[in-house]
């Protein structure tokens, strides 16, 4: 299946771009599709803690399955305002 | 009027958006670029990026929250995406009410849970060249 992970602020700039096409197995959960793209992009683990997971627009936990076509995004502690 | 705008943001137009016949009380707020961080590093300007899928849906949630909570309130939220220069405005909050009490409080709600629930993300450009992305406190 094919995931679009959409990375926000820091995370975005650490990754380089904002959004990443990926295939990935299909069972993958969110926690996954993290975790993959936190080996592309080593930098990411220290920011695990602090990073929300959202699924095609909704709050999703690591272990909320993704189905192709899904949008994750990758969301850092907010600053608006 | 619930908005994200790469555009200078017109209070004006907030106010129209909100106020009626039956309200006595118009409160706005203005968040504003600042010639400092909150560690005195001189700040030149600001960025800011949004999450515009859920960040619409939230301020609207908000809006309808501080309507509910606050004796039918009517409110207005506008903020700002992209780079602002000292001075700008990076978010407005109109409420309009039938009397000021609940206008002001409203008010106040809608822009403390904005900065506590709404993605959108805020980049300090230092007057050395620096830059660096700024959290909001956590309340």
């Amino acid at each position: 299946m094919r995931v679009r992970v959409v990375p926000f602020a820091r995370l975005r700039e650490l990754v380089g771009e904002g959004a990443l096409l990926r295939d990935l197995p299909d069972g993958t959960t969110a926690g996954d599709a993290w975790d993959a793209l936190a080996i592309e992009f080593p930098a990411l683990v220290e920011l695990e803690r602090s990073t929300r997971l959202a699924r095609n627009g909704s709050f999703v936990t690591r272990l909320s399955p993704l189905a192709d076509g899904d949008e994750l995004a990758l969301l850092p502690p907010y600053g608006g305002g | 009027m619930i908005e994200l705008s790469e555009a200078p943001l017109e209070l004006d137009a907030l106010v129209a958006a909100v106020r009626t016949d039956a309200c006595g009380a118009v409160v706005t707020f203005l968040g504003v670029v600042r010639e400092s961080s909150e560690d005195a590093r001189p700040v030149a300007g600001l960025s800011y990026e949004a999450y515009a899928d859920m960040a619409l849906p939230e301020m609207r949630a908000i809006a309808d929250e501080a309507s509910r909570t606050f004796g039918g309130a009517r409110v207005a939220i506008v903020h700002r995406t992209g780079r602002l220069a000292l001075g700008e405005a990076s978010v407005a909050v109109a409420v309009a009410a039938p009397h000021r009490a609940v206008a002001f409080d409203a008010c106040e709600f809608a822009i403390d849970e904005l900065k506590r629930r709404v993605p959108i993300w805020k980049k300090e450009h230092y007057r050395d060249g620096a830059a660096g992305w700024r959290e909001n406190r956590a309340p």
